[in-house]
């Protein structure tokens, strides 16, 4: 068969990775990437695995077209974890720059900054997929 | 001996892989012992989210699509990776 066969094992289009660490903003990130899967506009995808080195998660991640780091704050763990495992992601957002401000140890946070972070992925991610040529 | 597994349900990309491995191994004069691990669980504990798999040794080389011949000759020539696997 040649690749361009299609098959149930086809790999997604777009993994979302976000930073879900010890802030406000980190849950935004972890959240907003939790509601794009749901709404299936890319799988959640491991960034503990790819830290870790994870080959098989590594690899898997190589297959996808687009990768998304959502970071709570410019320190932008997400993006040089990633970075580290040689996969640099084509779309990078950082809560803090959408006017959140970042309170270190406090997870909670609005519907209404949940809504704008989601809002912006969902933008760039139109964005970005439309540049994505048809898995052959 | 090398053991090679291929990831995957068993769908034609997954036989592609493993046409592929026969035709590699028999370029490169490597003996291969060819596991198809094929259950989803199975799969998992590789770390593999995206089929078709394949590793070497219990190392995961690639994921999520057909490698092809001349990488998996490049695979089958390398020395086998110390420390752990997977």
């Amino acid at each position: 068969m040649s690749n361009s066969e299609k098959c149930s094992c086809q790999p997604s289009e777009v993994l979302l990775l976000p930073c879900s660490g010890g802030s406000n903003c980190a849950q935004i990130a972890h959240q907003a990437a939790v509601r794009l899967a749901q709404a299936g506009r890319g799988k959640f995808f491991c960034l503990a695995g790819i830290g870790g080195h994870v080959k098989g998660l590594i690899e898997s991640a190589k297959a996808a077209k687009v990768l998304v780091a959502i970071d709570g704050c410019p320190t932008s763990c997400a993006r040089k974890t990633l970075e580290h495992a040689e996969l640099p992601p084509q779309i990078h957002l950082i809560v803090t720059e959408l006017g959140i401000e970042k309170k270190s140890g406090y997870l909670d946070f609005s519907e209404d900054e949940l809504a704008l972070c989601r809002s912006k992925l969902e933008q760039e991610l139109d964005a970005e997929v439309a540049h994505i040529p048809a898995r052959g | 001996m090398k053991k090679v597994q291929v990831l995957g349900p068993g769908c034609p990309k997954c036989q592609q892989v493993a046409a592929n491995v026969a035709e590699a191994a028999k370029a490169v004069r490597v003996e291969v012992e060819v596991e198809k691990v094929s259950k989803p669980m199975d799969i998992a504990k590789y770390g593999v989210m995206f089929t078709p798999g394949l590793a070497v040794e219990g190392e995961v080389v690639c994921a999520g699509r057909i490698p092809s011949v001349e990488e998996i000759k490049g695979w089958l020539e390398a020395e086998p990776a110390t420390g752990p696997q997977k």
